[in-house]
């Protein structure tokens, strides 16, 4: 199946690249823009016998650094679409 | 007694071997290198030490892989046996990454990569690292890196701040690390990371020779406890 891991920087944690982004489309003429954040999407190719809970240790031992960001597992695909 | 250091080479670092240069010419004698790969250190280590670099690439995050290369495993069981260890630059993200410090070190908030020398204050001269040096002293050590805006909850600053555990702080703003920290120690005290470069100030021709006295200190110290 396929996962996709989502990570993002924990609130509160400064986010220097989303606000050279903000700026960037500020400059862009872009209006009403009130934040941008910066994350990072990871897509894993995994057997439908890994666990959840797998899934999870893999994220938290590599995948994310817990000390500033989050993560968020999502299956987007149950079977593999080769 | 001779002075037994290593120095770790990851795929990607740059700094290994000016790390040995300054390790054999303040100890008298020339550090082990290590691979990466290797899976066990050598015995009776008086200090290992961690280069400067890109290792990996910076894939994923700074240190983030090399963090889990077979070595470090040996790294993390020698540092919680108390063998002394230093990171700098990439070896401070190294270390980090590893739950050896606390706290990640993030993009500079400028986001350029900075390379110049800056002044650091030293924070605490009672650790093996620092003792040559005055509590308060000014010293001009170079920098060069992209990530190294150190970050820690509020909490951890609280106590790295309480327990003397800040060696080094920016004497300027540099590059948006909290509370102006270039350089943290562990609770035992055993292990420093910092970003400036030490092993870039060892002698007269590199403009300065502020990185000295922390090798000699690390030199003294396991002379004097062995």
């Amino acid at each position: 199946m396929k996962v996709q891991i989502h990570i993002s920087l924990k609130p509160g944690v400064l986010d220097p690249q989303g606000r050279a982004i903000q700026h960037a489309l500020e400059g862009l003429g872009f209006g009403g823009v009130k934040d941008v954040r910066a994350g990072r999407l990871i897509e894993l190719q995994v057997d439908d016998n890994v666990t959840d809970a797998a899934l999870d240790d893999m994220c938290r031992k590599l995948l994310a650094n817990m000390v500033i960001e989050n993560y968020r597992i999502e299956k987007v695909g149950e079977k593999e679409t080769a | 007694m001779a002075f037994r250091s290593a120095v770790i080479t990851f795929p990607g670092s740059n700094c290994d071997r000016d790390m040995a240069v300054a390790l054999e010419q303040v100890s008298g004698s020339a550090p082990v290198r290590v691979w990466h790969g290797d899976a066990s250190l050598p015995d009776g280590l008086d200090f290992i030490a961690l280069p400067g670099g890109f290792s990996y690439g910076d894939y994923l995050r700074s240190g983030a892989m090399a963090a889990r290369s077979p070595i470090m495993q040996a790294v993390v069981a020698a540092a919680e046996r108390g063998v002394p260890v230093l990171g700098v630059c990439n070896g401070f993200q190294v270390l980090t990454e590893a739950g050896l410090l606390p706290g990640a070190l993030m993009r500079n908030a400028g986001q350029n990569f900075i390379c110049r020398t800056v002044a650091l204050t030293v924070e605490n001269n009672q650790s093996l690292f620092t003792s040559g040096y005055e509590a308060g002293q000014t010293i001009h050590i170079p920098i060069a890196h992209h990530d190294g805006n150190f970050f820690a909850d509020n909490e951890t600053l609280r106590r790295l701040q309480g327990e003397g555990r800040i060696a080094f702080r920016y004497a300027e703003s540099v590059n948006g690390s909290c509370d102006d920290i270039a350089g943290i120690l562990n609770q035992a005290g055993n292990v420093l990371g910092m970003m400036p470069h030490p092993e870039r100030m060892i002698e007269p021709a590199h403009g300065g020779t502020d990185g000295r006295g922390l090798f000699e200190s690390a030199v003294r110290s396991a002379l004097t406890t062995a």
